[in-house]
């Protein structure tokens, strides 16, 4: 594992964005595992989701490493192998693991940006990672991986860059958010919002807004699980305590598992980053953005192989929403494979440790290999 | 694999010889992909297939083969009109609960069709329903009435005017008797009604010119 960075759009050669707004100097915070192969044909971009950052593994087994995000999928002999291929992961463009967002300093002020950082897209983010892919000097991904929000920024790569990549896997994604997705999402931006240190925006001197950002994380906990884990994880069970309390303590398990989750995201998390990287999840529309309303003709210059994979019971971006990606991929003789993986878990089933995701991408990917 | 070790199911052989080199073929019901993995391997064919249990489209997609799980009713219609060569149905018609519809999609979507199913009309059949006055069962055809997934039956001289009702042309056949459980078989030509277990048609749309 290699932790770097990178720095481009220099003033007064900033980044246009899709706002129209500019932005530069943009320092995107990677890491790379594994070597890249003579004729550069091995590389493996992973995107990450709402809140990961570029530490998709742990390097190499070395005793002490942080855990990765996904050590569950990328490492020696996994399903993305990193003895076979070359892994590049990023943190997204307006997150706040080393990548350019809203908590770094603005060189023009010497101050953080706070509300003054543009709203940024998908779009930008997936362009930043190219600008990534270039400065490595990558013709061509051999693949593009990524689950939730990582898939839209992997299904953008997919009509963006057609020419840059072999293939694509598309995990527990969406071409867009239904209206219940962006519902939940104002609801947790709305509570960072309105915890009086938030300050709009600009706590960076002061105490944080942690209660805020902590209710946003619940929120979206809720929605990574499914009704059926959360009973079958804790149920009614009371939280060291054999009655009530009869006051608003966590009585229940599932209270403090929650109030545990709020409290370690705000350790590691920015709330502003939160704001925009939901906003940015939430103006995503494929078909409106590439397609002119249609899925199929957003896919008409694409040339990858596909592998689409929901999960049963994951209601934030249901079965149904994968399927339609399908259907616009049929619609273009694209070649793709689709498996609905019959899970409790919910969105969050991606994420975790399991024998069926790990072997159809290891598979996916010695066919992609030339 | 182990069992891609195994030869090909009879049918799977017929129809693994009717498709051409390089042809662009969907295999609806594709199980584990045996018929599309030889079809890669042996003919350079491109291939898609559609499965609707997840474990068979897992091990397709472990394969490398581009397999869409779902039901097979609706996944051909997201197809625009002779996105393949050849639309393969083997030993599922029988299964499908708009035979006419299926095969009317099948050649929307394809250039061709090829449609194999159980012969209801062999001997052993009939006699079974006369000798013991029950819903028969035999080795080809192993289900109780109340567990079978067989909705439809039928026969080859049934699915011969079957083509004339539903308006396809049935450009080729070949009719089998297969033994040792599915695994081998011969051709039969005389009385195929009657001797054979199995039938497998190559079909095209009645107003498709069948050498495109």
């Amino acid at each position: 594992m290699e932790a770097n960075t990178f720095t481009f759009a220099h003033p007064p050669q900033k980044m246009c964005l899709e706002s129209g707004a500019v932005l530069g100097p943009i320092t995107i915070a990677y890491e790379t595992f594994g070597t890249l192969n003579a004729d550069g044909s091995n590389a493996v971009l992973v995107c990450h989701a709402l809140t990961g950052d570029a530490h998709v593994a742990a390097s190499n087994g070395t005793p002490g490493n942080r855990p990765g995000w996904w050590d569950a999928m990328v490492g020696p002999g996994k399903g993305i192998d990193t003895e076979k291929y070359f892994v590049i992961c990023s943190n997204i463009l307006g997150g706040c693991m080393g990548s350019t967002g809203p908590s770094s300093t603005n060189p023009e002020t010497g101050k953080p940006y706070g509300l003054s950082f543009p709203l940024v897209t998908i779009g930008d983010m997936v362009k930043a990672q190219k600008a990534l892919i270039d400065h490595l000097k990558i013709e061509k991904l051999l693949a593009v991986v990524g689950g939730s929000v990582g898939g839209m920024q992997v299904l953008d790569w997919c009509v963006r860059y057609p020419q840059s990549m072999v293939s694509a896997i598309l995990l527990a994604t969406t071409m867009r958010h239904s209206a219940q997705a962006i519902a939940f999402n104002e609801v947790a931006r709305q509570a960072i919002m309105a915890d009086p240190n938030w300050n709009g925006g600009d706590y960076y001197q002061g105490p944080k807004p942690d209660l805020g950002l902590a209710v946003a994380r619940m929120i979206g906990h809720i929605t990574y699980l499914s009704d059926k884990s959360m009973s079958f994880k804790f149920g009614r069970k009371l939280q060291d305590k054999s009655d009530f309390s009869f006051n608003f303590e966590a009585d229940f398990q599932v209270e403090s598992y929650l109030r545990h989750q709020g409290k370690k995201f705000v350790e590691r998390f920015d709330a502003n980053s939160f704001l925009y990287i939901t906003r940015a999840a939430d103006y995503f529309d494929l078909k409106k953005q590439h397609g002119q309303g249609s899925a199929a003709k957003a896919f008409s210059g694409s040339k990858a192989r596909f592998l689409v994979v929901s999960y049963t019971s994951d209601w934030l971006y249901p079965t149904f929403q994968s399927r339609a990606i399908v259907a616009a991929m049929k619609k273009n003789g694209l070649k793709a494979g689709f498996c609905e993986i019959d899970s409790t878990l919910g969105h969050d089933a991606f994420l975790l440790p399991d024998s069926r995701l790990s072997p159809l991408i290891k598979g996916f990917l010695e066919k992609a290999l030339p | 694999m182990i069992t891609l070790q195994k030869p090909l199911r009879p049918d799977l052989a017929v129809i693994a010889n009717w498709v051409e080199p390089g042809a662009k073929v969907l295999d609806l019901g594709c199980g584990q992909g045996r018929l599309l993995h030889h079809l890669a391997q042996h003919k350079q064919v491109d291939g898609t297939g559609i499965e609707i249990a997840e474990a068979k489209v897992a091990r397709c997609i472990e394969e490398g083969l581009a397999v869409l799980q779902g039901d097979i009713s609706k996944e051909v219609l997201d197809y625009p009109d002779n996105a393949f060569d050849f639309v393969i149905l083997s030993q599922t018609l029988q299964q499908v609960y708009d035979p006419a519809g299926m095969i009317r999609e099948m050649l929307r979507i394809g250039k061709r069709g090829i449609v194999s199913l159980p012969n209801f009309g062999y001997w052993a059949v009939r006699l079974q329903l006369l000798a013991t006055g029950r819903a028969p069962v035999t080795k080809h055809l192993p289900y109780q009435w109340h567990n079978t997934p067989n909705i439809r039956v039928m026969t080859i001289k049934d699915f011969r005017l079957f083509s004339q009702e539903a308006g396809f042309l049935i450009l080729r056949e070949s009719f089998l008797l297969s033994g040792n459980k599915g695994l081998t078989g011969r051709t039969i030509r005389f009385l195929p009604n009657l001797r054979a277990t199995s039938g497998v048609f190559l079909i095209t749309g009645s107003q498709k010119n069948p050498a495109t």
